[in-house]
């Protein structure tokens, strides 16, 4: 990536009494791109965007948002800045679009509003009460809040927490065409998936600390992760060609249901090739890519959801 | 200021779909004024002014109590737990914007209460009035903005919105009983008018009461003393402590 750093962290440490929230991090998000932030709860994600967003000072280290010092030169960053945090609620008694409109006013040139409540599926609950809307209707709302200002860099804490998976795509395409536009969007999320589809780059954080950090394809790559084969054996039979497959490390059985594992992205075509040599026929094949998943795994020796 | 007429209309919007804060505000006053009105009449007995002439000027002083301690008290750390404090912190909106439009409208909320009460007790009972408006005016306008003051240091104070409520609650009742505000001054035990001197508001009734029967400045200095004070403190320690979460 060849733009300018949008955000630049160096050091970073906030300790919460005897908890270290974030422990010594450093990174910097470019002009263009949408980096996102993973790691389980309490591993410091929160901290991490609260302290840039300037709304929480850091102990120790140094945070540049477009140059300026979030502590000290906070209001030339507001203007360019949308930001969606994990908690908060707007007045239980607030309508849809008064919020909208109220948060329009707050900036020198935001946007159409009207088209912001269509573009997020609230057109109908437009006149609704901020506390009768679902839980994702409220999430969509702060999205619509946290871009309303046409905003150069969007930050977005747990951006999908909460949305149906229709939802949840619709986000995702809105995002990258806000990215197409040229904006930065630094956002924190639970999801492996939507880490690995949706961002650019992908910072691994475990226990305050940032223990990876690189694209989701790179990330993956670098684990040397090996891809799995799955199918379901027609007749009991011997599977011997599978094992003498090159690149092959390891190849179980369990009844009808076999596992081929190895290396490379060739491995289902030779499994499939061998397998039609020696006229073995097989059903419901699935094959297996390592994802990011797997790299969280190894790289923090816990799963996701621990 | 950019945002900040936006914001106060939503304020004042928002407070109207309060229904127990415009209740107290603007309709409970003239329950009362109904209710001692319709006991007692409005004859003339003090210095040619009848309950009713007296009573209105106590209860404008109980509509500010209304207003700063409790309305103010509330919204603002209501707005703070729900974290709207913190969302509003992440724009441009600066924290003088957002106060002073809560002040703004809870002003004109109490004004209105105010102006409500006149042209009831006018129209039901031929409100009599032996002051200077403009006297009447200051008075009022110093009354509500020690009582802000004083709103913006509990809900600094408290830590919740449940214990910003409950402190408002704990002020606000005795106040409005022992004040003169509620119960006029006349009805009230010697040993509580001499304890209510301690009580923020007492001092408020005695100034609008005093002022409302055309009596001087100088004859109330020792009220207005005691309420400038509280509004500067307030200010100042409100001020100091502020917090948007
Ligand atoms: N205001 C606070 N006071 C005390 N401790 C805090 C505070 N905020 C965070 N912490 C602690 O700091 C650690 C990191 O919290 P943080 O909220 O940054 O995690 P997170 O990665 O955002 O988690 P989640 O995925 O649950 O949102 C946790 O152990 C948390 O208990
Ligand atoms: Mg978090």
């Amino acid at each position: 990536m060849v733009s300018e750093p949008v955000i630049q962290v160096e050091h970073l440490r906030k300790v919460y009494g005897p908890t270290v929230a974030v422990d010594d991090v450093s990174f910097e998000v470019y002009q263009g791109e949408i980096f996102g932030m993973v790691g389980t709860n309490g591993a410091g994600k929160t901290t991490s965007i609260e302290c840039i967003e300037g709304l929480r000072q850091q102990d120790r280290g140094s945070i540049r948002v477009f140059g300026a010092d979030p502590q000290k030169e906070i209001h030339d960053i507001r203007r360019k800045v949308g930001v969606q945090l994990q908690e908060s609620q707007l007045q239980p008694r607030l309508k849809v679009w008064e919020a909208l409109d109220l948060f329009a006013s707050f900036y020198e040139s935001p946007l159409d509003w009207e088209k912001l409540l269509e573009q997020l599926g609230l057109t109908e609950k437009r006149n609704a009460a901020f506390a009768r809307l679902s839980g994702g209707q409220k999430q969509r709302l702060q999205i619509a809040l946290a871009l309303i200002n046409d905003p150069q860099l969007v930050f977005f804490d747990e951006l999908t927490t909460g949305l149906d998976p229709q939802a949840r795509r619709a986000m995702w395409d809105l995002i990258r065409s806000v990215r197409d536009d040229g904006k930065t969007i630094f956002l924190t999320t639970h999801f492996m998936d939507e880490a690995e589809r949706l961002c650019d780059r992908v910072a691994i954080m475990d226990k305050g600390r940032i223990i990876a950090l690189d694209t989701p394809e790179n990330l993956i790559q670098s684990l040397g992760v090996e891809s799995r084969v799955v199918f379901t054996l027609k007749e009991p039979h011997d599977i011997a060609c599978c094992r003498s497959l090159s690149g092959v490390t390891l190849v179980e059985q369990n009844g009808d249901r076999v596992l081929v594992q190895g290396k490379g992205e060739m491995l289902v075509v030779e499994v499939v090739t061998a397998l039609a040599k020696e006229g073995i026929r097989f059903s419901d094949l699935r094959t297996e890519q390592p994802n990011l998943e797997d790299v969280f795994l190894a790289v923090t020796g816990h799963e996701m959801k621990d | 200021m950019r945002g900040f007429w936006k914001l106060a209309s939503i304020e004042f919007k928002l407070f109207l779909r309060e229904p127990s804060a415009a209740f107290f505000t603007l309709v409970f006053p003239l329950m009362m004024l109904f209710i001692f009105g319709g006991v007692f009449g409005n004859k003339p007995q003090y210095s040619g002014l009848g309950i009713v002439d007296l009573s209105v000027p106590a209860y404008t002083a109980m509509i500010i109590a209304t207003t700063g301690l409790v309305s103010l008290t509330i919204s603002i750390s209501a707005a703070r737990e729900l974290g709207v404090l913190r969302r509003f912190h992440t724009t441009p909106l600066t924290p003088t914007a957002i106060l002073t439009s809560q002040v703004l409208v809870l002003f004109i909320m109490t004004t209105l209460g105010m102006v409500l009460l006149l042209i009831a007790a006018k129209i039901t009972y031929g409100l009599r009035f032996n002051g200077n408006v403009l006297s009447v005016i200051l008075g009022f306008l110093l009354s509500s903005c020690s009582f802000f003051a004083l709103g913006f240091v509990l809900a600094s104070i408290a830590r919740t919105a449940r214990s910003a409520q409950v402190m408002a609650m704990a002020l606000y009742y005795p106040m409005l009983f022992l004040s003169g505000a509620a119960i006029p001054k006349w009805v009230l035990p010697e040993a509580v008018r001499t304890y209510g001197q301690i009580l923020p508001l007492t001092h408020v009734v005695n100034l609008l009461t005093g002022l409302w029967l055309g009596e001087p400045w100088s004859d109330h200095l020792k009220e207005v003393a005691v309420l400038v004070v509280m509004m500067v403190v307030g200010l100042v320690v409100s001020a100091k402590t502020f917090r948007w979460e």
